[in-house]
């Protein structure tokens, strides 16, 4: 860095705060990093560290007044950005430096199609005409590898993927060539195997065209995977900096090594003997299906969300549920919750059909399996302070505890997932994610129920977070003696926690096994692209090159 | 997440006056409304007692008096109508027939119209159905009309206006609360209570019923000067109540014809029902805030800054 010529991007002693009702809050204090051309800056750190916020400060996103930028600098080749006025701004952005985004749904215009939106970054900086934006539009669209984008340029967003959508942001990002491309956290709202495609789309736009990449992710495998040096961040400061392999081999800052800590461990723990216990849950053949309504000219279709489940879960033992969105694992924990009507299949619980079962025999089963939801932002009624949520079960169940002993018993159970007891005046939106999960899982521990379904518990938080939950399950499990059915999206998290992995594809059951045969030696073809497509470093790659 | 509102709450628990009667003192607008509101129900309690005497008597030297002047006496502060009664005695006695009737039609029709709603939007059913075609066929009935042949058929009472002015206003109600209800219906808490084992009655009221309830309050807080003025043009047309008797909406109707000559007669009226109105929606809108555990905090903030 020290030849002279300055760097494509350097940001220096970078200061922004936010300015509210209840004061100043400080969201970067004094961050300083710097890209140069062709290398991919990782931007590492969890919801709320900062690191969102130096991008868009770059980007010139930060609303004044309630942000203010207090000082530093933001040089790129060497000339303060930070100063610039609104056209000088607008010449900027987008052919200088780019940026995209998390979520490439709500990023796209629905009422457009995909040619007019990508066109209009072309006429909209008047670069070219109508028919010549059309032209350049095609090619953008087969740059980020859309298949036909002859025909499918005048395709609307929501007749793509996910990950087509999100090559299509990634094209309007590179259609004006710009020099420095800033993904915030692009892979987040991908499944596992579209995130590692998107990647690699990534990786080879830059070798191709030379670009600098700042990457902001909290996620630790995809910055392995892409990061030539990582800046770690940690409530709005950085706390380390250093190239990739350092970060990861040798993390200096006691947060880093507690957030490589929370990488789940490959290769840990021999083949757990199965457990021999009695059959808690037996489940027969278990279907869902959609009837598609008949069109004009299209006779009514079948839709199998869940199509012929059948699996058994015996005492204290956890099941992982693994299979990406779309593959019906949510249906098969709504139909056993009796959330969702089965079309078929039975579930014997304990020998009664969970199905079959009266309003009586429902709550009774209501009070011995109970369940965790993915969001724990939305799980949980607004407003009902957490005593009130805790209680809700003995509310609902009279005979479980008397009233008398609500307190103390709601602050035992705080107590056990890790939560204090003035914890229980406050309201949901007063916490954090992973606090809010404790609380849910308080609250599904309230009636000692015998299962507890976790449907996707984790994935809504940070990574090390997860982990928290994790270790938090599996001690709960060997302390109460629980038997929990694990659903998610994410092969690794489970690694650690499940004895058997049931893998659905399509609504279909492609493969189940135990976890640590399950890993070494994945029988179907799909479970293998589900255990390479998590996000392997770069470095070693390179090596292996 | 640290917000300032658990800090207050601890002097809330030692405090002898109820936490919300505090905060809401601390927002001027809310609390000038609360006066206001407090101001007006004691009239139409008190009100009839004290000067009630007053609102009958014609005083020919007062024909058409101007306001702000005191020579024939503290009650004709405000001036006086075309037959010289005081308007101040009149706005004051009028209270009584004016909230009566509006506060009874509104609170009917939010609660016939709000249970309504949430059948309609939790029932997957048939009633559901049933529900809504007949909130369509009263909304495609002009209301104006109803309440003519409902008038008419019935004879003009207080009773039979309140009956009306609620039948045209349930479907406001019945259909704002069967679409969110609809929205709430989806959301997670609900399915998480269902899966604790919450029957159709603690999910109504316990978990949707209050998501719902703000919105409704705020129509209903709208309704009010609506329902009003409805009711002053039922009277208008002889329907609705019937002299001696009279309300604010009436004493409108009846000053419309002096506006040129004497513009008093129907501003004080007038002036009552919006002011009513507002320190209605005022208050509604800051029970909205106060009854939001992720918004209360603003309340409590005021405060706090202005004991700075």
């Amino acid at each position: 860095m020290s030849n002279g010529t300055p760097p494509l991007l350097e940001v220096e002693g970078l200061t922004v705060d936010f300015h509210s009702a209840t004061g100043a809050f400080r969201a970067t204090h004094a961050v300083s990093f710097a890209v140069e051309a062709g290398e991919t800056l990782v931007i590492l750190g969890e919801s709320g560290s900062g690191k969102s916020v130096s991008a868009s400060a770059i980007m010139g996103l930060i609303d004044t007044p309630p942000g203010e930028i207090v000082s530093g600098a933001i040089r790129y080749r060497g000339t303060d950005i930070t100063r610039l006025d609104e056209a000088q701004r607008r010449t900027f952005n987008g052919r200088k430096v780019a940026i995209i985004f998390q979520d490439p749904l709500s990023h796209l215009n629905p009422v457009y199609t995909v040619g007019w939106q990508l066109g209009e970054v072309f006429t909209g900086h008047h670069k070219a005409g109508a028919a010549e934006a059309r032209r350049r539009s095609i090619d953008v669209l087969r740059r980020v590898g859309i298949p036909e984008p002859e025909l499918r340029i005048d395709w609307y967003p929501h007749q793509f993927s996910g990950g087509q959508r999100q090559r299509i942001m990634i094209g309007m990002a590179i259609a004006l060539g710009p020099e420095l491309l800033i993904a915030d956290e692009p892979t987040t709202a991908l499944d596992v195997s579209v995130q590692a495609q998107i990647l690699d789309l990534l990786k080879d736009l830059q070798r191709t065209e030379g670009l600098g990449i700042i990457m902001i992710t909290h996620d630790l495998e995809v910055a392995a995977h892409m990061a030539d040096r990582i800046v770690v961040m940690k409530s709005g400061r950085i706390v380390e900096e250093g190239t990739a392999r350092q970060v990861f081999d040798a993390p200096q800052h006691s947060y880093t090594r507690q957030l490589m800590h929370a990488l789940p461990a490959a290769g840990s723990g021999a083949v757990a003997p199965a457990r021999e216990g009695q059959p808690v849950l037996e489940v027969e053949h278990l279907s869902k299906t959609y009837q598609m309504a008949a069109g004009i000219f299209a006779p009514a279709r079948e839709l199998r969300a869940v199509d012929d489940v059948s699996f058994t879960l015996r005492r204290g033992e956890t099941l992982g549920l693994v299979g990406e969105s779309g593959s019906g694992k949510s249906t098969v924990a709504r139909m056993l919750m009796r959330l969702t009507p089965a079309s078929g299949g039975r579930a014997l619980f304990h020998g009664d059909d969970v199905m079959a079962m009266d309003r009586r025999a429902l709550l009774g089963f209501r009070r011995r399996v109970q369940m965790v939801f993915q969001d724990p932002y939305s799980s949980m009624n607004p407003r009902m302070d957490v005593f009130s949520i805790i209680s809700e079960p003995w509310q609902i169940h009279r005979d479980i505890l008397p009233r008398a002993r609500w307190r103390e018993r709601v602050v035992e159970l705080l107590d056990l997932v890790g939560l204090h007891a003035d914890h229980a005046q406050r309201f949901p939106h007063q916490f954090s994610g992973g606090q809010r999960q404790r609380i849910a899982i308080a609250r599904a521990l309230a009636c000692d129920p015998e299962l507890i379904v976790c449907d996707e518990a984790v994935s809504a938080l940070d990574v090390s977070i997860q982990m928290q939950i994790v270790h938090l399950l599996g001690d709960l499990r060997d302390r109460l003696g629980l038997s929990y059915i694990f659903i998610t999206h994410d092969l690794p998290i489970v690694r650690n926690l499940a004895d058997r992995i049931l893998v659905m594809k399509a609504g279909r059951v492609v493969e189940e096994a135990p976890t640590e045969t399950l890993f070494r030696t994945p029988r179907d073809a799909y479970t293998r692209t589900l255990i390479e497509a998590a996000p392997k470093p770069k470095w070693l790659e390179t090596a292996a090159a | 997440m640290e917000t300032p509102g658990e800090t207050s709450s601890a002097a809330a628990r030692t405090s002898p006056i109820p936490l919300p009667l505090r905060l809401v003192f601390r927002d001027p607008m809310a609390a000038a409304a609360v006066v206001f509101l407090v101001a007006i129900a004691a009239c139409a309690l008190f009100g009839p007692m004290l000067i009630g005497e007053l609102v009958e008597k014609p005083n020919f030297r007062a024909r058409n008096m101007a306001p702000f002047s005191l020579e024939q006496g503290f009650a004709y502060v405000l001036g006086a109508d075309t037959l010289g009664r005081s308007l101040l005695a009149r706005l004051v006695v009028g209270a009584r027939n004016t909230l009566g009737i509006a506060a009874a039609a509104v609170l009917a029709s939010l609660l016939v119209g709000g249970a309504l709603g949430l059948i309609a939007g939790y029932s997957r059913g048939v009633l559901g159905n049933l529900i809504m075609r007949g909130a369509d066929i009263v909304m495609s009935f002009p209301s104006l009309l109803l309440a003519l042949i409902v008038l008419f058929s019935l004879g003009p009472s207080i009773p039979n206006l309140v009956l009306v002015l609620a039948i045209t206003r349930v479907p406001i109600y019945l259909r704002t609360t069967r679409a969110e209800v609809l929205e709430v219906r989806e959301r997670m808490f609900v399915s998480a209570a269902t899966a604790l084992g919450a029957g159709h009655m603690r999910l109504l009221f316990r978990h949707i019923a209050p998501i719902v309830m703000p919105t409704i309050l705020t129509i209903g807080a709208l309704d009010f000067a609506t329902v009003v003025l409805a009711e002053s043009s039922l009277s208008f047309l002889g329907l609705g109540v019937q002299a001696p008797a009279f309300t604010w909406g009436s004493m409108v109707a009846n000053g419309r014809g002096y506006l040129a000559s004497a513009w008093w007669v129907a501003f004080w009226p007038g002036l009552a029902i919006l002011l009513t109105t507002l320190s209605l929606n005022v208050l509604s809108n800051w029970w909205r805030t106060y009854s939001d555990p992720h918004q209360r905090w603003r309340l409590e903030l005021a405060k706090r800054s202005k004991a700075k």
